[in-house]
C-alpha cells in the first residue's frame, strides 16, 4: 500500500524513478544518433547506399549488341564557383559494354575549393542498373584557383536494364564541401 | 493534514492555505498545484488552437479559388508548416497533459503530482516555445515553410526562422519529457491504498502508456532537430549528401519519433472516450483488461511501422512489405478498442448529453480515419495517394475528429467537477452538431480531391478542383467560428453556470465523482481515500 510508506521513503522512490526515466530519455537521445551509423551500415549491407562508392561489375558481362541505350549527360553545381559540363552531351551504348566518358570542370574563384559530386538518375529505376566502376564522384575534388580538369567516368549499363528504358539521364551535381581544406 | 502533503508541497508550508502565498499573476507563475497547472495547460492549448486555427483559415481562404489571391506561395507554405507544428505540439499535446494534470491525481487518489515544482516548470517552458514558434514569422525569410515534418535538405537552407523552430521543438520536447516522467512517477508511486494497476480508470492507463511513449520518442526528435541545427551551423553533414550524409536518413529518424507521436496524441483521446462512454451507457467498460492490453500492443507496434510514411523514398520491396504488414497489424488492437466501446454501449441505458455526443462523434469519425489509414498503409495505393489531399483528409479525421473531439468530450465531461458549475447543455449540443457538420464538410470532400490527384501543401490548383475546395473552405470557416461558441460556453459556465451536484453524470464511477465534492477542492485526497 503505497500511501503507508513514510514521506521520506516515498520521496526516495520518486527520485529513483526520476533518475531512471531521465537515463532512458538521455539514452533515447543517443539512440537517435546511433541510427546514423546503423542506417549507413544497413544500407551498405543491402546495397542501397552506393552513391559515392564503386559498384560491383554486373554478373552478366555479355554485351547486348542488339540494344542501344542513350545515356544523356547532365551537370549542375550548387553553391560553387565552378563551371561544370560534360565533354559530350550524350553517348549511345550497348548494355554490357564498358564505356568511358569525361566531364570538364573549372574553378573560377581565386581560391582553392573542394567539392563533392553526387550522381542521380532519370528514370530513377535505371540507377540500379547503372554500374559506375570509376568516377570522380567517389572522392572529393579540390581545385586550385583557376584550375581546369577533365575527369573520367567509367561505367557499364547492366544488360538486365528493363526493356522499356531507352534513355537514361546521368546527372551530377557538385556541392561545396564546407570546412574542407580548400576553403579560404 | 497528512505527512504526504508536506512532502509534495516541497517544503512550501505556506501553500497549505487556499491558493498559496501569492495573488494575481504570481499565483499562476509560482503554483505547484496540479489543478492550477492543469488549468494553465488547457488555456494555453486553447490559445494555441486559436492561433493554429487562424492559420488553417488562411490556408482555406487561399484555397477557396484556384490561382493566387491572398498569400504568396512562400507565406502559404509557412502557414501549412506552422499550422501543423502549433496544432500538434501547442494545442493537442498540451490539452491532454492538462487533462492528465487535473485528472490523474484525483482518479488514483493522490494529493498531487509526484514532482510538483517540476510540473510547474514543464508548463512554463511552453509559453516560451509557443512564442518562439510564432516569432519565427517575423524573422528575415519568415517562418520555416518546410512542412511540419521539417524534412532535410530544405531545413538546411531555411533562414533564421528555422533556428527559432528548432529551439522551440527542443523546449517542447523537454516539457513533454519532464511532464511524462512526472506522470509515470505519479501513477506508479502515488496511488491510494487499494488502487491496484488493474483497477485504475482507463484514462490513467492510457496516459501511463503514452508517457512511456513520450519518454522514448521525444528525445529522438530532439536528436533529429539537433542534427539539423549542427548541419546548418557547425559543419556536420548528417543530412547533407555532399558531406556523405543522406536526406532520407532524416525521414527515418523523424518518423521513428513521428509514428509513436500519432499514438501519443491518440491514446489519451482513447482514455477520455473510455471514461465518457461507460458513464453515459450506465455500464462498466466492456473488456477492461483487453483495453489495457490493446493499448500496450498499439504502443509497442507504433515503434516498428515508421517507414510507412516514406514508401516512396526508394526502399527495397522487402522493406515496404515489412512496414505494410506491421502497419495493417495495428488495425487489430485498434479494432479491439472500437468493438469494446460499441459493446459498452450495447444494451446500455444511453443518454446523449454533450460529452457523449462528442464521444460518439469520435467513435464514428475516428473509425473512418482508421479505415482510410488502412487504405494508405497498402504500398501500391499509398504510392498513388502519397502527398495528396487524401492523406490530409485521413490524418485530420484522426487528429481533429479523434483527438480534438475527445478533448471536447473530456472538457464537457469534467467541466462541472472543475468549476462546480454546469455548462449550457443546449449550447453544448449546438457546438457538437455544428462541429460535426462543418468538420465533415471540410474533410470528407478532401478524400475526393486526393483521389483526383490534388497535391497537399500547394497554394494553387487546377480549376476542376474548385467545387470541392469551395465546400471545404466554407466548412473550415464554419468550423472555426463554431469554436468561438465553445469559448463562449466555457466562459458562460464559469461565470453564470448553475451549481453542479457532486456527481452530475449518473453512470460515472471514478474517484473524482464518488469521493470528492464539486467543485473539486484545491487540495484533494490529502488523506488517501479508502477503497473497498
Amino acid at each position: 500500500m503505497a500511501s503507508e510508506l513514510s514521506a521520506d521513503a516515498r520521496e526516495r522512490d520518486n527520485r529513483r524513478l526520476l533518475t531512471r526515466l531521465s537515463i532512458v530519455a538521455a539514452g533515447m537521445f543517443g539512440f537517435g544518433y546511433a541510427m546514423v551509423p546503423f542506417y549507413q551500415a544497413f544500407c551498405k549491407a543491402i546495397g542501397a547506399y552506393s552513391l559515392v562508392e564503386r559498384d560491383a561489375a554486373p554478373a552478366n558481362t555479355q554485351v547486348d549488341a542488339t540494344r542501344l541505350v542513350t545515356v544523356e549527360l547532365d551537370a549542375n553545381v550548387r553553391g560553387l564557383p565552378w563551371r561544370f559540363k560534360p565533354v559530350a552531351g550524350y553517348v549511345q551504348v550497348h548494355p554490357g559494354q564498358l564505356v568511358q566518358i569525361e566531364y570538364e570542370v573549372s574553378n573560377e574563384r581565386e581560391a582553392a575549393v573542394t567539392g563533392q559530386a553526387i550522381a542521380s538518375f532519370g528514370p530513377e529505376v535505371a540507377g540500379r542498373y547503372f554500374r559506375k566502376l570509376e568516377c570522380f564522384c567517389f572522392t572529393q575534388q579540390t581545385l586550385r584557383p583557376g584550375e581546369t580538369r577533365r575527369m573520367p567516368v567509367t561505367f557499364v549499363v547492366d544488360p538486365d536494364l528493363p526493356q522499356g528504358v531507352g534513355t537514361v539521364t546521368l546527372s551530377y551535381t557538385f556541392f561545396e564541401v564546407p570546412g574542407a581544406a580548400g576553403r579560404t | 493534514m497528512s505527512a504526504v502533503i508536506d512532502t509534495h508541497g516541497h517544503g512550501h508550508g505556506h501553500e497549505h492555505d487556499h491558493h498559496g502565498g501569492y495573488g494575481g499573476i504570481m499565483r499562476w507563475i509560482t503554483t505547484t498545484n496540479h489543478k492550477d497547472i492543469g488549468t494553465m495547460y488547457l488555456w494555453f492549448s486553447f490559445i494555441m488552437f486559436m492561433v493554429g486555427g487562424t492559420m488553417a483559415m488562411a490556408i482555406r481562404l487561399e484555397l477557396f479559388s484556384p490561382g493566387l489571391q491572398f498569400f504568396n506561395p512562400d507565406l502559404f507554405n509557412q502557414f501549412t508548416t506552422m499550422h501543423g507544428l502549433i496544432m500538434v505540439f501547442g494545442a493537442i499535446m498540451p490539452a491532454f497533459v492538462g487533462f492528465a494534470n487535473w485528472q490523474i491525481p484525483m482518479m488514483i487518489g493522490a494529493p498531487d503530482m509526484a514532482f510538483a515544482r517540476l510540473n510547474n516548470w514543464s508548463f512554463w517552458l511552453l509559453p516560451f516555445a509557443g512564442s518562439l514558434l510564432i516569432l519565427s514569422f517575423f524573422m528575415p525569410g519568415g517562418a520555416p515553410g518546410v512542412g511540419w515534418t521539417m524534412y532535410a535538405p530544405l531545413t538546411v537552407q531555411m533562414g533564421v526562422g528555422m533556428d527559432f523552430t528548432i529551439f522551440a521543438v527542443h523546449l517542447l520536447g523537454m516539457s513533454s519529457i519532464l511532464g511524462s516522467i512526472n506522470i509515470i512517477t505519479t501513477i506508479l508511486n502515488m496511488r491510494a491504498p487499494g488502487m491496484t494497476l488493474m483497477r485504475m480508470p482507463l484514462f490513467v492507463w492510457t496516459w501511463l502508456i503514452t508517457a512511456y511513449l513520450l519518454v522514448a520518442a521525444m528525445p529522438v526528435l530532439a536528436g533529429a532537430v539537433t542534427m539539423t541545427l549542427t548541419d546548418r551551423h557547425f559543419g556536420t553533414s548528417f543530412f547533407n549528401a555532399a558531406g556523405g550524409g543522406d536526406p532520407v536518413l532524416y525521414q527515418h529518424i523523424f518518423w521513428f519519433f513521428g509514428h509513436p507521436e500519432v499514438y501519443i496524441i491518440a491514446l489519451p483521446a482513447f482514455g477520455v472516450v473510455s471514461q465518457v462512454i461507460p458513464a453515459f451507457s450506465r455500464k462498466p467498460l466492456f473488456g477492461y483488461a483487453s483495453m489495457v492490453y490493446a493499448t500496450s500492443a498499439i504502443a509497442i507496434l507504433s515503434f516498428i511501422v515508421w517507414a510507412h510514411h516514406m514508401y516512396t523514398v526508394g526502399m527495397p520491396v522487402t522493406g515496404q512489405l515489412f512496414f505494410m504488414y506491421a502497419t495493417t497489424l495495428i488495425a487489430v488492437p485498434t479494432g479491439v478498442k472500437v468493438f469494446n466501446w460499441v459493446a459498452t454501449m450495447w444494451k446500455g441505458s444511453l443518454t446523449f448529453e454533450t460529452p457523449m455526443l462528442f464521444a460518439c462523434g469520435f467513435l464514428f469519425l475516428f473509425t473512418m480515419g482508421g479505415f482510410t489509414g488502412l487504405v494508405l498503409s497498402l504500398v501500391p495505393i499509398d504510392i498513388q495517394l502519397q502527398d495528396t489531399y487524401y492523406v490530409v483528409a485521413h490524418f485530420h479525421y484522426v487528429m481533429v475528429a479523434g483527438a480534438l473531439f475527445s478533448a471536447f468530450a473530456g472538457v464537457y465531461f469534467w467541466l462541472p467537477k472543475w468549476t462546480g458549475k454546469m455548462y449550457d447543455e443546449t449550447l453544448g449540443k449546438w457546438h457538437f452538431w455544428l462541429s460535426m457538420i462543418f468538420f465533415n464538410m471540410i474533410f470528407f470532400v478532401q478524400h475526393f480531391l486526393g483521389l483526383a490527384g490534388m497535391p497537399r501543401r500547394v497554394p494553387d490548383y487546377p480549376v476542376m478542383f474548385e467545387t470541392w475546395n469551395r465546400i471545404s473552405s466554407i466548412g473550415a470557416f464554419g468550423f472555426g467560428l463554431t469554436q468561438l461558441l465553445f469559448l463562449y460556453i466555457v466562459l458562460k459556465c464559469i461565470r453564470h453556470g448553475e451549481k453542479a451536484p457532486q456527481k452530475p453524470w449518473e453512470g460515472a464511477d471514478s474517484l473524482e465523482w464518488t469521493h470528492l465534492p464539486t467543485p473539486a477542492p484545491y487540495h484533494s485526497f490529502e488523506t488517501p481515500p479508502v477503497l473497498k
